[in-house]
C-alpha cells in the first residue's frame, strides 16, 4: 500500500526549515517505514482495553508545597540569549 | 585477571577487605580508558579531576566505617542523557552541544549517596534513536570485540565501556532495547527494569511511556546490585512506581528447578542467525537439564509490536523533542521571526534519524492519519499486554534471543533505516509491555562474536527475572573477554 505523505506540510508541522532535496528524501524513507507501520491495521480483534499506562497507573499530583526551585541565573545562563531575567527572541507576531 | 576485569562485587570485596582502594580502582579505569578510547569511542566526557575527588571521598568514608553499600567506591559511568549537573549533557546530539545541566537525575543522585564514582558521560545514538550508536553527533562508537564492527545502540558507549574494563557497571535508557541489545553485542549483562520502578526525571525524554534507566553490567550480581542502587519511587516522576518493589537478589541462587519457561515461537527463524538460534536452542536444553519445564509459547502480536512501536514511539518523540527550539538552552540559528529561529534551529541541531523520526511521528499524530496509525498502533500495544498476559498464566519466564544477529559491521546499515530497526525485533515487546526483561551473554559465534540470551518476566518480576538469569549465567559459564588492539599511551 502505498502512502502519500504530503511532506512541505509536516515538515512544517514539525516546525523543520528543510530543503526540497531534504524533503524528497525523507518522503521516500517515511513511506517505506510508513508501509511497514501500517501493519497495525492488520490487528485481528479489538482488545479489551485501552493501552495508557504499563502497570495502569493513574494521573498523580505532588503535595501542592513551596519548595527551592532551580536558580534563575544558572538556568538563563544556559539560553542562546538573556535580557533582565527573561529569554529573549525574534518578533513572534506579525505587527499589523 | 587485571583489576579491571572484576566484577562490582569482587572489586567491592577488595575495598572491604582493605586491599584495594577506590582511588587505585579509578586510576586503573582512567588507565584502561586512556589506552581504549581511541578506538572504542565510548566516552563523550571523562571527568578524571571529578572521579579521583569522588573516589578519595569515598576511601575517606570507608576508612571511617561508613559504607554506602554495593557501589560504595566503585568507577561507572552514565549514558550522557541523564542530566549531571555541571557536567554537560548532550544526549549525542549538536542541538544540546554546549549544555550544562543545572540539576542531576534522580538516578545520578542516587548513584551519588550510594558512593558509586562517575568517570564520564558514553556516547549514544542521538537522544537515544538508533541501534548502532553511529547516530551520535560526536561519531560512532566500536565494539571492544571487533573493532570494526558497532557495539549495537543505543546505549553502545555504556556497553562499550563496561565490556573493555574502563567502567565497571554502567547506567543505559531502553526505550525498544536500547540497553539490552547493546549489552548482547557487546558481551555483558544488560536489564530492563519494569516501567516506573527507576525514575525517569532527568532523564532527556524519548518516549515517555517507553522509556526506561536500568544497568549494563559484567554479571547478574552486579546487574542487581546497580538496579538495587537506582529504582524506587521519586515524587518527581508522575509516572514512578509507588507499590512495594520486588527483591532481586532473593533468587539469584535459586536455580530454576520447578520453573516453567516458555519459548516465544514468533522471535525466530527468518532473519536470525543460525549460531544464534542453536546457542538460544542449546540454553533452553541446559535449563531443561536443570530441571526448569519447557514450553513453546506463541505471542501472535509479536509479528506486528515492531510496526506499532515505530508510530508510538516517534509519535511521543516528536511532541518531547519540541522542546528543542533554540530559545532555552542549546543551539540557536538566526532568524527573523520565533518561527523562523526554530525551525532553522531544529533543521541545524538534529541529525537524520532525529528528523526522520520526528517527521515520522508528526505524521502519526496529525489529522485525517491519526486513527488509522497512532490510535491503532496503541490498540496493538493493548493486544500485546494481553497476549503476554496470557502466556503469563501457564509460564513463570519467557525467552529469545535478545537480538537476531550479532554485531554488524560499522556502516552496513546506516542508509537503511527499516533493517536498522529490525535490531530491536526481540526487545520492543517488553517495553510495550512495561515489563522487565535482561540480556545474558551465553557465548560467542564462529567469529567469535558475543551472543546474548533474553530472559522476560511479568511487571515487577525482578526476583523470577534475575533467579533466572543467573542460573543461564552459571550454565553458560561465559568468561571470554574481548582482546582491544591497545596502543600506547
Amino acid at each position: 500500500m502505498p502512502i502519500d505523505i504530503d511532506i512541505a506540510h509536516v515538515a512544517r508541522l514539525a516546525r523543520l526549515d528543510l530543503s526540497d532535496a531534504e524533503l524528497e528524501q525523507y518522503r521516500a524513507q517515511l513511506g517505506d517505514i510508513l508501509e511497514h507501520a501500517a501493519r497495525v491495521q492488520g490487528l485481528e480483534g479489538d482488545p479489551s482495553t485501552e493501552s495508557e499506562h504499563p502497570l495502569g497507573f493513574v494521573n498523580v499530583y505532588r503535595e501542592d508545597e513551596v519548595r527551592p526551585s532551580l536558580d534563575r541565573d544558572e538556568v538563563l545562563a544556559q539560553a542562546p540569549e538573556s535580557m533582565d531575567g527573561y529569554f529573549v527572541v525574534p518578533p513572534a507576531l506579525e505587527s499589523e | 585477571m587485571t583489576v579491571t576485569d572484576l566484577t562490582v562485587v569482587a572489586a567491592g570485596e577488595r575495598l572491604r577487605s582493605g586491599s584495594t582502594t577506590s582511588t587505585e580502582l579509578v586510576e586503573a579505569v582512567l588507565d584502561r580508558a586512556s589506552r581504549t578510547e581511541a578506538q572504542l569511542h565510548a566516552f563523550l566526557n571523562i571527568d578524571r579531576d571529578g572521579a579521583l575527588e569522588s573516589a578519595a571521598q569515598a576511601d575517606a568514608e570507608l576508612a571511617e566505617g561508613k559504607d554506602r553499600g554495593p557501589l560504595h567506591g566503585i568507577p561507572i559511568a552514565l549514558k550522557d542523557n541523564m542530566c549531571t549537573r555541571g557536567l554537560e549533557t548532550t544526549a549525542s546530539s549538536q542541538i544540546l552541544a554546549g549544555y550544562v545541566p543545572p540539576y542531576d537525575a534522580t538516578v545520578v543522585t542516587k548513584m551519588r549517596d550510594g558512593g558509586a564514582v562517575l568517570i564520564g558521560k558514553t556516547n549514544l545514538d542521538e537522544f537515544a534513536m538508533g541501534s548502532s550508536t553511529e547516530n551520535s553527533a560526536y561519531g560512532p562508537s566500536f565494539n571492544p570485540w571487533d573493532i570494526g564492527r558497532i557495539p549495537g545502540g543505543s546505549s553502545g558507549g555504556s556497553a562499550a565501556a563496561v565490556a573493555a574494563g574502563s567502567a565497571f557497571t554502567a547506567l543505559g535508557s531502553d526505550t525498544g532495547g536500547s540497553i539490552r541489545q547493546p549489552a548482547s553485542l557487546t558481551g555483558i549483562v544488560g536489564m530492563k527494569p519494569t516501567y516506573g520502578t527507576v525514575s525517569r526525571y532527568g532523564l532527556i525524554a524519548f518516549a515517555s511511556s517507553l522509556d526506561q534507566i536500568g544497568p549494563l553490567s559484567k554479571s547478574v550480581e552486579d546487574a542487581a546490585a546497580t538496579l538495587e542502587t537506582i529504582w524506587g519511587h521519586d515524587p518527581l516522576d508522575s509516572t514512578s512506581f509507588s507499590g512495594e518493589y520486588p527483591d532481586p537478589r532473593a533468587a539469584l541462587s535459586k536455580g530454576v528447578e520447578g520453573l516453567k519457561i516458555g519459548v516465544v515461537k514468533e522471535l525466530a527463524g527468518e532473519g536470525y542467525e543460525p549460531d544464534v538460534e542453536s546457542a538460544v536452542a542449546e540454553m533452553v536444553e541446559q535449563l531443561h537439564s536443570a530441571g526448569a519445564e519447557i514450553v513453546e509459547v506463541s505471542l501472535p502480536t509479536f509479528d506486528i509490536a515492531m510496526s506499532a512501536y515505530y508510530l508510538i514511539a516517534p509519535a511521543e518523540a516528536s511532541a518531547n523533542l519540541a522542546r528543542f527550539d533554540g530559545i532555552r538552552y542549546g543551539h540557536r540559528a538566526d532568524g527573523s521571526t520565533t518561527e523562523e529561529l526554530m525551525a532553522r534551529t531544529r533543521a541545524e541541531g538534529f541529525g537524520p534519524e532525529v528528523v526522520r523520526r520526528v517527521l515520522l511521528g508528526t505524521y502519526a499524530l496529525s489529522a485525517g492519519y491519526y486513527d488509522a496509525f497512532y490510535g491503532q498502533a496503541q490498540k496493538v500495544r493493548a493486544a500485546v499486554q494481553e497476549d503476554l498476559e496470557r502466556a503469563y498464566q501457564s509460564v513463570d519466564v519467557l525467552v529469545s534471543p535478545t537480538s537476531p544477529t550479532v554485531a554488524f559491521k560499522a556502516g552496513d546499515r546506516v542508509d537503511e533505516p527499516l533493517s536498522m530497526y529490525l535490531a530491536d525485533i526481540c526487545t520492543i515487546p517488553m517495553n510495550l509491555a512495561g515489563d522487565p526483561a535482561i540480556s545474558v551473554p551465553i557465548g560467542l559465534d564462529g567469529q567469535g562474536l558475543p551472543i546474548g540470551f533474553h530472559v522476560m518476566a511479568p511487571a515487577l518480576g525482578e526476583e523470577v527475572l534475575f533467579g533466572v538469569a543467573a542460573e543461564v549465567e552459571r550454565l553458560a559459564g561465559f568468561d571470554a573477554r574481548p582482546e582491544i588492539p591497545v596502543v600506547a599511551e
